[in-house]
C-alpha cells in the first residue's frame, strides 16, 4: 500500500466511524463503538495463521450518560488523528496527552487514560497506531548489514536510498513507521538478537559479512516498529528470521513468542506486527548443558513466569517442543545470559557457537 | 430509702473510741457513738446524689426543680402554665433563683414541709407520670442555699383570689430533716393564685450545652403548652411563648401492678392498708387483680383469702410475691401516659433544627417490672447540621430535658446499638452515628428509673432499651429511605451535569471529523439532549431550602449553642 493510500484508508475509516455516529444520533438512536477485547484469554494460535488470532470478544460502549465521557474523548482523539495524518505529522503519545489539554471539560487528566484511548481506537479502526500518526515515545530496534533500506524524503518525495553497512561502528535506527520502506538486499537470513552488547560485538566484527546476513538489535522486548520493519523484509526478501535471547523465560517468551506471534494485549495488530517464520536458535536450555555454560538459579519471577506460560499460553500448548524445554529449564533451576559465551572466548560466538546452531535445524526451537 | 437509712448507721461510728484493756474497743463505748444519721445530715454530705456536684449544676438543678414543680402543680390543676425565672447574679459566685408560676397555690400548712423537708410529697406514692417523683427536689435546693450562704428559703404562695398571699422564710434543720420556720406572715399579692420562691446559693453560671438557658429552651420544645419567661443573669431576657393552647393528655394515676411489687414495699402497703382482707387488700391496692385473681395468688401462696392484711408476716409477704409472678394477670393500664405526641415532637425539633427532613415515632404504650411506659422518638436530617460531626442526641423523661451524664443514659445505649449505617449514615463500632442528624428520644412512664436521685440519666433496664431499640428503627427506617433517596438523586443530577458538558464536545467532535457545519452540529446537540436527557424523566429537586421550615427560629436554636468555656463540661 502506498503512503498516500493508506492515508486516504486511515481516514476513510475514521469518517466511517463518526457518520455512523452522526447517523445514529440524528436516527435518535444511541450509537455504539465496539472493541475487541485484548488480553490472552481473547486469542487462539493456529500454525496456519501464523500469529495470535482474536477469538472475537469484543466490548461495545454504547453512548448514555455514563459512558458519554469516554466516547466524546474517542471521537476527539480521533479528529485528532485524522488531522494529523492529512498533514503528514505525527504525535507521540505523551503529545497527544498534551494536546488533548484544549478539549476543555473532556481533557484527559493523566496521560494512562489518553493511551487507553488510543489503545481502543487501534483496535476499532483494526489499523495501527503508527498509521493513526501516533508514535511511541520508545526506541526502535538497530540494523547492520548487506541491506539497501529505499525511504523518501519526507519534503521532496524522492527516493532516498540507506545502505546498512556504511554505517561505521554505528547501525541505522529504525524509525517509529517504517511502512513506505522497501528493500534491496542479497542476504541469505536475518539475525535478531536480544542485547545491545552482543549485537554490537558481531557489528564489530562484521559478522554480517561472514554470514551474509542482516543484523537486527531487539533491545529488549522490540517495539512494534522493529517487529513490523523485520515482518516486511522477512516477506519482501523471502528471508528467513533466526532469533538469539538469553536463556531465560523472558527472552523466551517476553521477546520471542511476542516478536513470533505477538502478545494477548495487543492482538488486534498481530497481523501486522508477527514474524511466522521467526525461529529460536539460543540460548535453549539445552545449551546451557551442551556448551556448560555458567549460569544463575532462576528466581521466584522466573519460574512462576514459565509455569504460567505452561498453562496459560496458547503458543507453547500448541509446541511440544516448547513445552519441553521450559520442563528442561525448570528441572535445572538456572538461566543464562547471551554474554555467558565469553567463558569460551571472546569472539567463541561467532567462530563456533553460531555456525553451530545455524547449521543444524534439530538444535531450532519453533 | 429504707434500705439506704439501713446502711447509713456507720456513719457515726468513723471516730475513734477509748479502748479495752487488751486493745479493743467495748460494745458499750461504741454504742455512745452510735446514733441515727438525719436524712438531711446524710444528702448534706452526699451532695452529689441529688445533682449539686458542682456550682454550675447546682443552680441549674436548683432552676431545674422549681420549674418541674411548678409545671407539674399547674397541670395537676389544669391551669394552662405561665412560669417566670429570673437568676441575679450576686456577685461573690452567690446567685438568687427567684421561680414564679400560676398554679394553684399551696395551702399554708403544708407550705413549711414541702419546701423544707426531705422526702415529703405526695408524689413518691404515686404511680402517675410526673416530672417530679421522688419528692427531694426543691427541698434539697433550699438546703443547699442554706448550706452555702446561710440564707433562708422565701416562699409566697396563693390559693384563693380573694385572701392574702401567704408568706414564709425557711430553714432545714438538717439534723431532724424539719423545717424551721424563720419567719411567717400574710402578703398582698396582685396575683390571683400561684406560688413564687427564692433561694440563694453558690454557683456559676455558663452558657452552652448544659445551661439553664439550654435546659429553660428544651423545656418549652417538649412543652409546647408552656410559657417560660427568663431573665439570666447576664440579663438578657427570653421569653419562650406557648405554642399550643390544649393541655397535653392527662395523665391518670394507676395503682401498682402485681409484676413490679417488691417485698419490702408490699410488706408497708400491708400494714397501711384499710382493707379487711387479703383479697380486698389485693383487689383494691393493685391494678388488673379481679377477686378470681386475689384467690388464684392466695392459693399459690396456700394463704387464707379472708385472713387480715396485719396478720400477713414476712414469709407469707415472700410466698405472695411469688405468686403473683406464677399467676397470669393482665398487663396494667396504659392509657395513664402522656406523650409529647410525635406531631409535637416534631413541631419543636423544627424550631430548634433547621434541618431538610424530619420523622417523628410515637410507640404504644408497654410495661417494664409492671410500670407503663411509652417511648417516642424524632430525628432531624441534613440542612444546617453539620455532615461530620457525631450526631446530637437530645434526651427527654416525662417532658424534662436530660442535660447530664449522657454515656451513662439507657438513651445512648439504644441509640448507639443501633445500627445507623443502614440508614445511609456512618457509624464506627458502637459509637453515635456521624451525619448531620439530631435524635430526640422521650420516655414517657409512671416511674422513670434514674440512675441516682440527681434524674440525669436513665437506668439501663432491657425492656426500656429495646423499646427505644424499636423506636429509633422505625424512625431510622423513613429516615433511610429518604437518605438513600436523595443519594439518587444526587448520582442523577452529577450524571446530568455530566451529560450537559458533554454534548457540544461531541458534536464538535463529530462536525470537525466529518467536515460539517454548525447546522449539523447543532440538529447533533439538539438530538443527543432528546436522547440521553429526557429519556431520564424529571428529577425531584431535594437541594435544601433553608427558608421552607417556617417553624425554625434562629434566635431560639442559638441558645445553649455557646462556646463552652473551660472546666465544666461533664465528666
Amino acid at each position: 500500500m502506498t503512503k498516500s493510500k493508506r492515508k486516504q484508508d486511515t481516514v476513510k475509516k475514521i469518517t466511517g466511524v463518526a457518520k455512523h455516529v452522526k447517523d445514529s444520533i440524528l436516527k435518535d438512536y444511541a450509537p455504539a463503538l465496539k472493541t475487541p477485547l485484548r488480553s490472552l484469554s481473547n486469542v487462539t494460535f493456529s500454525e496456519k495463521a501464523g500469529y495470535f488470532q482474536l477469538k472475537g470478544g469484543e466490548k461495545e460502549r454504547r453512548l448514555n450518560a455514563s459512558s458519554i465521557k469516554a466516547f466524546t474523548q474517542t471521537l476527539l482523539m480521533m479528529n485528532e488523528s485524522k488531522n494529523v495524518v492529512e498533514s503528514d505529522d505525527m504525535m507521540t503519545k505523551r503529545e497527544a496527552y498534551y494536546v488533548s489539554k484544549n478539549w476543555g471539560e473532556a481533557k484527559f487528566s493523566e496521560q494512562p487514560e489518553s493511551d487507553a484511548v488510543m489503545d481502543d481506537i487501534e483496535a476499532m479502526l483494526r489499523i495501527q497506531r503508527e498509521q493513526l500518526g501516533f508514535i511511541p515515545e520508545e526506541d526502535g530496534g538497530a540494523v547492520a548489514g548487506k541491506l539497501t533500506i529505499i525511504d523518501t524524503d519526507p519534503d521532496t518525495g524522492k527516493e532516498i536510498k540507506v545502505d546498512c553497512w556504511k554505517m561505521g561502528s554505528g547501525a541505522y535506527n529504525i524509525p517509529a513507521d517504517v511502512e513506505g520502506f522497501s528493500f534491496d538486499t542479497k542476504a541469505k537470513f536475518v539475525l535478531a538478537i536480544e542485547t545491545a552488547g552482543m549485537f554490537q560485538r558481531l557489528v564489530k566484527h562484521k559478522y554480517y559479512e561472514k554470514a551474509n546476513c542482516v543484523l537486527v538489535s531487539l533491545k529488549g522486548v522490540p517495539s512494534r516498529a522493529t517487529r513490523r520493519f523485520i515482518r516486511k523484509l522477512s516477506d519482501e526478501k523471502k528471508l528467513p528470521v533466526f532469533v538469539f535471547t538469553d536463556g531465560d523465560f523472558y527472552g523466551h517468551f517476553n521477546i520471542y513468542r511476542t516478536l513470533k506471534v505477538g502478545s494477548g494485549n495487543a492482538a488486534h495488530i498481530n497481523e501486522f506486527f508477527c514474524v511466522p517464520n521467526a525461529r529460536f536458535i539460543g540460548v535453549t536450555p539445552q545449551d546451557i548443558i551442551d556448551f556448560k555454560l555458567p549460569s544463575h538459579p532462576l528466581k521466584e519471577v522466573d519460574i512462576k513466569r514459565g509455569k504460567d506460560a505452561l498453562k496459560n499460553d496458547p503458543f507453547v500448548k500448541h509446541h511440544k517442543a516448547w513445552q519441553k524445554a521450559i520442563q528442561l529449564q525448570l528441572k535445572l533451576g538456572k538461566r543464562a545470559e547471551q554474554q555467558a559465551l565469553a567463558t569460551h572466548g571472546l569472539n567463541f560466538v561467532m567462530t563456533d557457537y553460531l555456525p553451530k546452531k545455524l547449521k543444524d535445524q534439530k538444535l531450532w526451537l519453533p | 430509702m429504707a434500705e439506704k437509712n439501713e446502711t447509713l448507721g456507720s456513719f457515726g461510728a468513723a471516730k475513734k473510741a477509748p479502748k479495752n484493756n487488751n486493745g479493743t474497743v467495748h460494745a458499750v463505748e461504741l454504742a455512745k457513738r452510735q446514733r441515727d444519721i438525719g436524712v438531711g445530715e446524710f444528702f448534706a454530705r452526699n451532695k452529689h446524689l441529688l445533682g449539686f456536684d458542682n456550682p454550675r449544676k447546682a443552680l441549674l438543678t436548683t432552676v431545674k426543680e422549681a420549674v418541674d414543680n411548678s409545671i407539674d402543680a399547674c397541670e395537676e390543676a389544669r391551669i394552662l402554665p405561665e412560669i417566670n425565672v429570673q437568676v441575679i447574679d450576686m456577685g461573690n459566685e452567690r446567685f438568687r433563683v427567684v421561680v414564679e408560676d400560676n398554679g394553684p397555690g399551696i395551702v399554708k400548712k403544708q407550705i413549711p414541709k414541702i419546701f423544707a423537708k426531705l422526702l415529703y410529697g405526695s408524689k413518691f406514692h404515686s404511680k402517675k407520670q410526673q416530672r417530679g417523683q421522688q419528692g427531694i427536689g426543691i427541698s434539697a435546693s433550699v438546703m443547699y442555699g442554706q448550706l452555702t450562704t446561710g440564707r433562708s428559703a422565701k416562699i409566697t404562695s396563693k390559693t384563693d383570689h380573694n385572701k392574702p398571699a401567704n408568706y414564709y422564710e425557711l430553714h432545714i434543720n438538717t439534723q431532724q430533716n424539719k423545717p424551721e420556720i424563720i419567719k411567717e406572715a400574710t402578703k398582698e399579692w396582685k396575683k390571683p393564685q400561684g406560688t413564687k420562691i427564692e433561694i440563694d446559693l453558690e454557683g456559676s453560671y455558663q452558657k452552652g450545652a448544659q445551661s439553664i438557658d439550654e435546659y429553660l429552651k428544651e423545656t418549652a420544645v417538649v412543652n409546647p403548652h408552656v410559657t417560660l419567661i427568663y431573665v439570666n443573669p447576664k440579663a438578657e431576657q427570653f421569653i419562650f411563648q406557648r405554642v399550643s393552647e390544649e393541655f397535653p393528655k392527662e395523665a391518670k394515676e394507676i395503682k401498682p401492678h402485681p409484676y413490679g411489687v417488691e417485698l419490702g414495699v408490699l410488706m408497708s402497703m400491708l400494714r397501711d392498708t384499710p382493707a379487711r382482707t387479703l383479697q380486698a387488700f389485693m383487689t383494691s391496692e393493685f391494678s388488673r387483680v379481679s377477686p378470681g385473681v386475689a384467690k388464684e395468688v392466695c392459693a399459690e401462696a396456700r394463704l387464707e383469702p379472708r385472713m387480715k392484711p396485719g396478720a400477713v408476716t414476712r414469709e407469707d409477704a415472700e410466698k405472695i410475691v411469688r405468686g403473683f409472678q406464677k399467676v397470669r394477670i393482665m398487663a396494667p393500664p396504659t392509657d395513664c401516659l402522656s406523650p409529647i405526641t410525635s406531631e409535637l415532637l416534631e413541631k419543636g425539633l423544627k424550631k430548634e433544627v433547621n434541618a431538610e427532613f424530619y420523622t417523628s415515632v410515637t410507640r404504644a404504650p408497654v410495661v417494664y417490672k409492671g410500670n407503663p411506659f411509652q417511648v417516642e422518638v424524632a430525628l432531624a436530617y441534613g440542612g444546617e447540621q453539620l455532615k461530620d460531626k457525631a450526631a446530637k442526641l437530645m434526651r427527654f423523661a416525662n417532658r424534662v430535658p436530660l442535660l447530664y451524664q449522657q454515656g451513662a443514659c439507657g438513651t445512648s445505649k439504644a441509640v448507639t446499638g443501633t445500627n445507623w449505617k443502614s440508614y445511609g449514615l456512618q457509624q464506627s463500632g458502637s459509637n453515635l452515628p456521624v451525619g448531620p442528624l439530631t435524635i430526640v428520644v422521650h420516655i414517657a412512664s409512671v416511674w422513670v428509673p434514674f440512675t441516682s436521685e440527681s434524674k440525669e440519666a436513665i437506668a439501663h433496664y432491657e425492656d426500656i432499651i429495646k423499646e427505644m431499640k424499636l423506636a429509633l428503627q422505625e424512625a431510622g427506617r423513613v429516615l433511610g429511605s429518604y437518605v438513600k433517596k436523595k443519594h439518587r438523586v444526587n448520582l442523577e443530577l452529577k450524571k446530568r451535569g455530566y451529560i450537559e458538558k458533554y454534548i457540544p464536545k461531541l458534536a464538535e467532535a463529530v462536525k470537525d471529523i466529518l467536515g460539517d457545519g454548525e447546522s449539523e452540529k447543532e440538529a447533533i446537540e439538539t438530538h443527543l439532549i432528546d436522547l440521553l436527557e429526557k429519556t431520564r424523566g424529571q428529577v425531584e429537586d431535594m437541594a435544601f431550602d433553608p427558608s421552607k421550615n417556617v417553624e425554625y427560629d434562629e434566635q431560639f436554636a442559638k441558645i445553649g449553642k455557646e462556646e463552652e468555656s473551660n472546666d465544666e463540661k461533664q465528666a
